[in-house]
This record gives C-alpha cells, structure tokens and sequence, in this order.
C-alpha cells in the first residue's frame, strides 16, 4: 500500500471514528451526560493521548522511552500561561493567544531538542533514569520557584481564545479541536515514519552502528526526534493547559508523569494508536473508579492492574486484544486488510 | 491491520459506553431529592485531613437525617489528591456526570483557586469552600458562585503579631517558612500587627518539601528574641525535630497550621518542643465552651478511632455542610430559578460554629470569623491547645477597607518588610 | 556568611551525603551485578522504615533501651525478605529485560505506598533516637552540633568500609564482581548466578531498610518520601556512575553537598543546582564519574 493510501485511509477512518463517536453518545445517552462524554472523558483521553503520543513514538521508532515527555508538555503549558493576557498571576503577560501558543510549542521544541541531547549518548534504561530525574527535577523547581511559575499555586486563568464566537472551552469546540490535532498529529507520525528520517531513525532504533556507518548523523537524529516529540507534547500541553484552566506543579509531577507512561504501555509500545488506547482507558477508570471501587485505595488498583498488564502482556492493550483475535479465530481472517 | 484495529476500538469503546450509559444515576432533582457533592483528599499525604472532613461531613447530614426542608440529600462523594487538575476533573464529575446541585470543597489552596475558576464558568451551581485557605481566591477575580466560610491563612494569623510584641516582648522575630503563597500570606498578616508596634522580621524561606532544615536552622540570627514557625504537616514535623536535635534555644512561636492534630499526634522528638508552645489559629482543641463540648463528644462518639479532638479540616468542611443546610432550609430546599434564592441565602447566613461563635460572610462572600492565640497542653500524653485570647470579627481585609488593603500588595517573599536595623 | 555557618553548612551537606550514601549503595549494588533498575527502591526504603517503626513504638513506649536498635534489624530484615520476594517472584524471570523490569518496579512501587498509607495513615511519624544518640555534641568552630548527623556519617562510613570488604575480600564478592564484568562467563563456569543475585538483591534493599530507619530519625517518615529517596539514588548514582560504590560515594558527596549549600546561599533555586551537576556530569561522562564505558 502507498504512503498516501495508508494515510488517506486511515485519515477517514479516524475522522469517522472522531465524528460517530459524539453521535452514538448523542444517540445513547441524555444530551448532558453524552456531553460529560465528549467534554472531559474524550477531551481528556485526546488531549493525554497526544502526550502520550510523544512518548509512544520514541519509543515504537526510536526505542527511546523517554519519562520527561510530561515535563516537556508542562513546559509549553507553563510558557502559554506566562506570556497569554489575562493568566493571574502576571508572569510575563500581554501576548494573544496565537503568539502565546506559538511561544509555548516552541518552547516545547526546545525543551525536547535539550532532553534530547542530554540524553542522547545514553541509552535504554539509561535514559529512563535519566528523564525521570530531569523530570521530578523540574517538577521541584516549578514548585519551588515563585518569581517564573508561581510555585505551588500555578498560574491560573487559561480560558483559550474565542473560536467563531464561541467559547474554547464549549465541550463540543474543544472535542473538536483536540480531536483535529490529535488526528494531524497522528497522521503526521505515521508520514514521518515512512519518510528517509523516519527510516533512519529506526534503523538506528535496531542498529545504531550500521546506520552510522551508512552515512548518517546519528546522534543529530536522535536528538531530532525528541525535538519532534517535543512538538507533539507541546500541543498536548497547549490543550491540557486551557483544558485544567491553568497549570500548576501537580500536573507535571512523578504522579502525573508516572500516570502517562502508565497510559503508554497500558495501551501498547507497539504501535502509536496505542497511546490514544490507553488514554482512553485510563481516563475511563480514572472517572469512574470511585463508583467502581473504594476510592481511598485507587492507587492500589491502578498499580495493580499496570502491574498484570506488564506481566501477561508487555505491549499493551493492543498486544492483548491481537492475541486474543487470534486466539478467538484461530487464525488469521482471510481477507484481513494486510499489516 | 490497522484498520481491523480501528474497528475493534471503535466497537469497545461503544460497548463501553453502552454500560456507563446504564450505571448512570437517575435524575430525580425534582422528585424532592438535593444532590450535594463533596471533594477532599483521601489520597496522598494530605489524606489524614481528607479523612477527618468526611467524618464531619458525615455528622452534618446524619444531623439533619440527610434531609432538608422535606427534601432528602444525597451525597456523592469524590477524592482529589491536592492536586488542582485532579480536583478539577473531579468536581466537573459531580457536576456534569452525577448532576449535583451543590459541590462542598476543596481541601487545598492550588484546588479551591481551580474550583474558583470553574464555579465562574457554571450558572446555577453553587460551591461551599471546604477548607482552602489561599487569600485570593475570594480576593482578587471573585466568583458569585464561590462561598468560603472560613478564614483564609491570614486571618488565621490574626493576633499573633500583638500577642508576641505586648504579651511576650518580642521584638525581632526570625520566622522560617515555606517559600510559597500560603505561607507568605500568613507571614503578611503577623506582620501587619507586629511590625506596626515597632517589631523587627528576619525571614528564612525554605524551598517546598524541604526536609533537611539543617541549613536554615544554622542561619537563625543570634539576636532574634524569638522565632515564629509557619511550617506545616511534615515540614513543620521535620522542622521541630531538627530545632530540638541542633539544641535551639530561642523560644518559638507558631503559625495556624504548624500546631494542629495531625502535629500534635505525630510521635517524635519534636513533641518536647510542642509543650506550652504559643499559636494562633481558627480552632482550639480544649475549649470550655459548652457548644465545643458537644461537638467534640459526639465526634468522639460517632468516630471512635478518629482523631483525639476535631482536626480543623474537620471543624471547616462541618460548618460548610451546616451553611449549606440553613440556607437550604430558609428557602425550603428551592434551588430554582439558577439557584438565586439559594445563594442569597447563603450570603446573608450566620453560621453558628462548634467553637460557639458565629461566621458570616463579606461582600466576596469570604468569612468573618473567629481566631484564637492558644496554648500546647500536654493531658496525660495527648498534646491539645487551649484558648488563651479570642478575637471575634476578623476579617480578610484585617479591618481595613479593600481597596486600602489591596493598595498594600500580594503577599510575597519580600512583601511586608520590616528588618531589623 | 560566617566561617563557623559555612563549617556547618558544610557538615550539614556531609552528614546528609552520609544518608545518600547509605540509600543509593543498595541501588548501586543491585544495578551492578543485575543491569535492574529498581524503581522500587524507594518502596524498600518505606517497607524498612514502617516495619521498623511498627517494632519500635511498643518497646519505646515500655522505655526500653534497645527499641531502635531493633527497629534498625528489622526494618533492614524487612525490607530484605520484601527485596528477596520481588526478585524471585517477578524479577528473576524475566532477566535481561531492563526495561520490563523498570516498569514492574515502578507498578510495584504505587502498589506499596498506597498500601502502606492504608495500613499506617498519613500521619508522619519519626523515630526518637536513643538518648546517647540525640541531642548536640560541641564541636570546634562549629559549637553544638546534632549528634545524630554524626552518627549518619558513622554508619556511612561503616556501609561503606564492609560493602568494600565485602566485594573484594569474600568469594560472593568475586562473584559479584565477576558478574558484574561478564555474566554469561560467570554461569558458565558453574556459579549458580540466580542464587548471588538473590543475595545480592537481599543486601541491596536491606540497606534501604537501613536507609529507612537512619532517615526517619533524621528526617519525618510520611507519604512522599519514597519518590524523594528514589530520585536522590537515581541522582546519585547517574553522577557517580552505575555499580561502582566509590562512585556512588563521589556522587552521594556531591549532590549533599550541593543540596545545603545551594539551601543556604539561594534557596528558591537549590534544586537546579543538583540537576545542574547530573548534566554536566552527562555532558562530560555519560557513564557517570566512576562509571565504565560500557
């Protein structure tokens, strides 16, 4: 299959799938609780989804799990918060939402490129290690520095822009828009990944040595890739920011960077689909553990379950759900659309 | 593949769907039933206080049998983990999934500025601070749907600066406190009071989570006469502890929520330190008041295993549970009309508290209430305060008019100022 | 700042290295021979600490003398059966694969702290040290000092001296050692491998345990601390450099030291101060001071 085949393919399916959704909640439920639906359980599974993203790229083609990707969404997050007019408090203030946004995803880039070269001449759990210091690092700094991030309060106030006259924030113009990013952004991995730096990345992923001696600049690509999953979290970020009206330390500490990784693998490594899964999943359980299960002992309950997914299933929901296809067919469905 | 894999998500996330559709609640709001939701944190380190507000919660509607003005109350409850993105989530749950009318909480500073923002946004819902205690969320960005019957941290504060200057003669006061907005909030107020009788501050911020306080231990200036601890819950813990391990000798004074239970029922080093140890704060544990009496007894009576007396968490998220309840009663549980009436009522409530005063509200709709410079007394073991001076009416504003109080600044690191020399 | 602050800034960044070190040498150890990232350490610091305080409080309250003596033995046997349990049960099996074993940890680790909060609440608690321990000791220059940041130093000194011995003196030592250069050579020549990293792996927590019980005499014992201790190793030893206990020394010195210093001269920024020298340390040595180029 071609590239722009794949693409287009799967664009539609994913668009039909981001439209049908809303409407079989509209469909099955009262309007406010489709609109709880759409509004924060799908809003927030798009928005962690796209952090998650980032994650899931580095390390389904780079073979990098990197833990600081929520630092780095955190990053684009702080900086919108700081420079956008109308944030209390006034860090740095007085810029419209676009130059606000574009600042934040640059910073996000920047943020990831600095992970990146950190980290690069390390490896595997290495740089797990590593980005989880720099991230609880960071987390402490943001907490304990008042004159660039408020500390412990965060900076609040985030509204987003206005979009056509209505509010960012209308459950149904943010399902919207984090659904469109989510889309490009997923589009736009699986573009990459085909392209000449996509191939080179994993071949570095399998044979670093190989590849270098090919030609290619490895250690500029590795510390390429994080600069490009910088971008994905940054957006992310941007969304979480306008979506949790503000930020504040907690959303980038090790309980909210621990949560994303839990997403990844509980969705699957394998594949980048399998961020959105496991958002989706985790945001689900996260709503409605308390009615579910005791909430005191949640944190019980979610290590449990993360702990037998790693244990049966090392690549996820994804993985499992294959297994147990093939395990219900028996074997491969003639006429399955080819891998 | 990856199309079969879209369809196989697709037909699971219908599934799932299909189920939260059947476990969602029924909507009875007009069959005579008010829905009242509560967010506390019964996660995390702050879990001990968490734990407290639901058992005062708990006494407040078995109080009244869950029932108010022939309306019975249903309470679903929700836990955050001071975190203010967690509590977010949380009360847009209560409110846009569970549908309830009235959202008592939260527990910290960062979430109550969270609910704040979000209570802004609703029309028709109202929020009942449980115990936050951040100054601006009812002082500067107000919203008409937050009510917070409390004291904010300054006004916890409130007496002490006179206390120490007049009774105690203090006159240069190296305080140690965390570096960030509760804290300095707290620090402004004692200032206000003490600085203006011609005391002297030396301020040592530590960084948040701090835990080796060695250092600023060691920079404690040797002629302060006295040194004020803001530090709360571990870090006022680890505070005492390594006072007394480095030999201090300079007498201490204490903030709100450096003495309070979760303190005084830690075992450790520090308890020689606690005794006899002067503070300021909403509550006292050992009041002889015959309101406090009852309160406490049927606490201990109904929780056995709770604490020895009533933490403040729970002595806040009780008095908003029975604000909540009055006002629901004077408008005979009517919460038409985008609950108007309602909020009226609330705003013009006077709230008899467990400590046998009363708290009425502001034009920000933030409490004037009560404070208390207490005392540590040891009763065979157990560390409790008492009352040593009560001081009714305090308001956020220290009874200045708002402007002229918001002409003085956001409390920060270097705001008040007053050192010595 | 005064030459007698700064003598005890300095000390005070000393006597909290000491703690560091303690802490991080398990996870140096286990790293070593073993390539697994323990993201668990902290759990085991926690496991150490609370079992061991679960011992102490009903002998303290009956005022006998030995109660946090034995608090230290068990919170160490403690925290080394749950060590043994967690490399048998779950790590052993799946060997070589670093990254699954980093993720098992990491769920292991939420499980335990939220259990621990269940069974012993949120209220901090901290151990009181036995009366020839606590209280100050005149030192020159510096005047009344705690005693019990020097016994810290005591007991690193000591962790340090016999985990020195240890490797090199003994034959687990030669082992270890030998696993740590080549450890297919090692199963090969008949030494029963999956044994010494259970030993091994039972060393590594009981000084976490350890770790535990000296930390929370030092500091409060409450929810939160294991992710603080867990970054501190990792911080520690990604400087130092991996398996090497000299390193994790050189490391633990450093980030204590930078952490006091850093609180008494800017407070609001001491935390970069720590991840500056983990960076500049990666820029120079990826492989950490110590570290062997791997």
């Amino acid at each position: 299959m071609t590239l722009a085949r794949t693409l287009l393919l799967t664009g539609t399916a994913g668009l039909g799938i981001l439209c049908l959704v809303p409407l079989a909640l509209f469909l099955a439920l009262p309007e406010n609780q489709a609109l709880f639906w759409i509004g924060n359980i799908l809003a927030r599974a798009l928005i962690y989804g796209i952090i998650a993203l980032s994650l899931t790229f580095l390390a389904t083609y780079g073979g990098f799990v990197s833990l600081a990707q929520m630092m780095v969404a955190g990053i684009a997050g702080y900086v919108l918060a700081m420079t956008v007019q109308g944030a209390v408090p006034v860090i740095i203030g007085g810029f419209g939402y676009p130059m606000a946004i574009l600042m934040a995803l640059l910073a996000s880039v920047l943020a990831g490129l600095a992970v990146g070269a950190i980290a690069v001449r390390t490896n595997d759990i290495y740089l797990l290690m590593i980005t989880l210091a720099l991230a609880v690092g960071f987390y402490r700094f943001v907490e304990s520095n008042i004159d660039l991030f408020n500390g412990y309060e965060g900076i609040r106030n985030v509204l987003g822009p206005d979009i056509l006259g209505r509010r960012f924030r209308d459950p149904m113009v943010f399902y919207t828009i984090a659904s469109g990013t989510a889309l490009l952004l997923y589009l736009g991995v699986l573009f990459l990944v085909r392209t000449p730096f996509g191939l080179a990345l994993q071949g570095i992923r399998d044979n670093p040595r190989r590849i270098s001696a090919l030609g290619y600049n490895v250690v500029l690509h590795r510390i390429v890739a994080f600069g490009i999953a910088g971008f994905i979290a940054g957006c992310g970020g941007v969304l979480a920011t306008i979506y949790n009206i503000g930020i504040s330390p907690g959303s980038i500490g090790l309980g909210a960077t621990i949560n994303l990784l839990i997403m990844s693998v509980v969705g699957g490594l394998g594949h980048p689909v399998g961020a959105f899964v496991g958002s989706l999943i985790f945001a689900i359980f996260d709503t409605f553990a308390a009615s579910l299960y005791d909430r005191d002992r949640f944190n019980s309950l979610i290590g449990a379950v993360f702990l037998v997914i790693v244990l049966i299933s090392p690549d996820g929901a994804l993985g499992l759900s294959r297994r147990l296809g093939r395990l219900l067919r028996g074997k491969p469905k003639p006429g399955a659309p080819p891998a | 593949m990856f199309r079969g894999l879209m369809t196989r998500s697709t037909a699971a996330l219908l599934a799932v769907t299909a189920s939260a559709a059947l476990a969602a609640p029924t909507l009875a709001q007009q069959g005579g039933t008010i829905r009242i939701g509560s967010i506390k944190t019964l996660e995390g380190p702050f879990a001990t206080g968490g734990q407290d507000a639901v058992r005062a919660l708990t006494m407040a509607f078995e109080e009244v049998n869950f029932t108010v003005a022939g309306k019975k109350i249903e309470w679903v409850r929700e836990s955050s983990n001071a975190q203010a993105d967690v509590a977010l989530a949380r009360a847009r749950k209560l409110i846009e999934q569970d549908q309830v009318d009235i959202i008592i909480g939260p527990l910290s500073g960062a979430e109550g500025m969270a609910l704040r923002d979000y209570s802004r946004t609703l029309t028709g819902k109202t929020i009942v601070n449980g115990q936050s205690a951040a100054a601006d969320t009812t002082l500067r960005d107000v919203s008409p749907n937050f009510f917070r019957f409390n004291g904010d941290g300054m006004q916890w504060i409130a007496g002490l600066g006179t206390y120490a200057y007049q009774k105690m003669n203090a006159r240069h006061v190296a305080l140690v406190g965390g570096d960030y907005a509760f804290p300095y909030a707290q620090v402004f107020g004692f200032m206000q009071e003490f600085c203006k009788l011609g005391g002297k501050v030396t301020k040592l911020w530590s960084p948040l989570g701090t835990t080796d306080f060695a250092s600023t231990i060691a920079s404690i200036p040797k002629n302060a006469d006295t040194v004020l601890v803001i530090h709360g819950g571990t870090d006022a813990l680890a505070f005492l502890t390594q006072y007394a391990q480095a030999g201090g000798q300079q007498p201490l004074i204490a903030g709100p929520v450096t003495v309070d239970q979760v303190v005084m029922s830690a075992r450790g080093p520090h308890r020689r330190l606690l005794n006899n140890l002067i503070s300021a704060g909403p509550i006292v544990d050992d009041s002889d008041d015959p309101t406090w009496k009852a309160f406490v007894a049927s606490y201990k009576k109904r929780f056995p295993d709770g604490f020895a007396a009533p933490s403040i968490n729970a002595v806040h998220y009780y008095i908003a549970a029975k604000a909540v309840i009055m006002a629901l009663e004077q408008v005979k549980g009517d919460l038409s009309n985008n609950q108007q009436a309602f909020q009226a009522a609330l705003a013009k409530l006077e709230v008899p508290t467990p400590m046998g005063g009363k708290v009425r509200l502001d034009d920000n709709r933030q409490a004037i209430a009560s404070n208390f410079i207490r005392r540590v007394v040891d009763r065979n073991g157990q560390l409790f305060t008492t009352q040593v001076e009560r001081f009714d009416n305090v308001t956020q504003t220290f009874g200045m008019p708002r402007a002229e109080f918001l002409a003085l600044g956001s409390p920060s690191r270097d705001n008040p100022s007053c050192p010595p020399q | 700042m005064s030459g007698a602050t700064a003598a005890t800034v300095i000390l005070n960044g000393l006597t909290l290295a000491a703690l560091y070190f303690v802490v991080a040498s398990g996870f140096s150890l286990i790293f070593g021979l073993m390539r697994t990232v323990n993201m668990a350490h902290g759990s085991l610091y926690l496991v150490g600490a609370y079992i061991g305080y679960a011992v102490f409080e009903p002998l303290y309250d009956r005022d006998l003398w030995y109660a946090w003596y034995l608090a230290i033995l068990a919170g160490m046997a403690a925290a080394a059966l749950f060590g043994v349990l967690m490399q048998t049960v779950l790590l052993g099996w799946m060997q070589g694969q670093e990254l699954r074993q980093a993720l098992v940890t990491i769920a292991l680790s939420i499980i335990v702290a939220d259990q621990l909060l269940a069974r012993f609440g949120g209220t901090p608690r901290q151990f009181f040290a036995p009366d020839a321990l606590f209280g100050s000791t005149a030192l020159p220059l510096i005047g009344n000092y705690p005693t019990f940041r020097l016994v810290q130093i005591g007991v690193a000194l000591a962790v340090g001296i016999g985990l020195w011995l240890l490797l090199n003196r003994t034959r687990l030592g030669l082992m270890v050692r030998a696993g740590v250069d080549d450890r297919p050579m090692l199963a090969a020549m008949g030494v029963n491998v999956p044994l010494v990293a259970v030993l091994v792996f039972a060393l590594g927590a009981a000084l976490a345990g350890l770790g535990g019980v000296i930390g929370a005499t030092a500091q409060p014992l409450a929810q939160g601390v294991d992710a603080r201790f867990l970054l501190t190793a990792l911080v520690v030893v990604i400087v130092g450099g991996m398996g090497s206990i000299a390193g994790t020394a050189i490391g633990a010195l450093l980030v204590g030291l930078a952490e006091q210093i850093g609180q008494a001269l800017f407070p609001t920024y001491s935390v970069i101060l720590t991840f500056l020298i983990m960076v500049v340390v990666l820029a120079i040595r990826p492989q950490g001071i110590m570290g062997r180029a791997r």
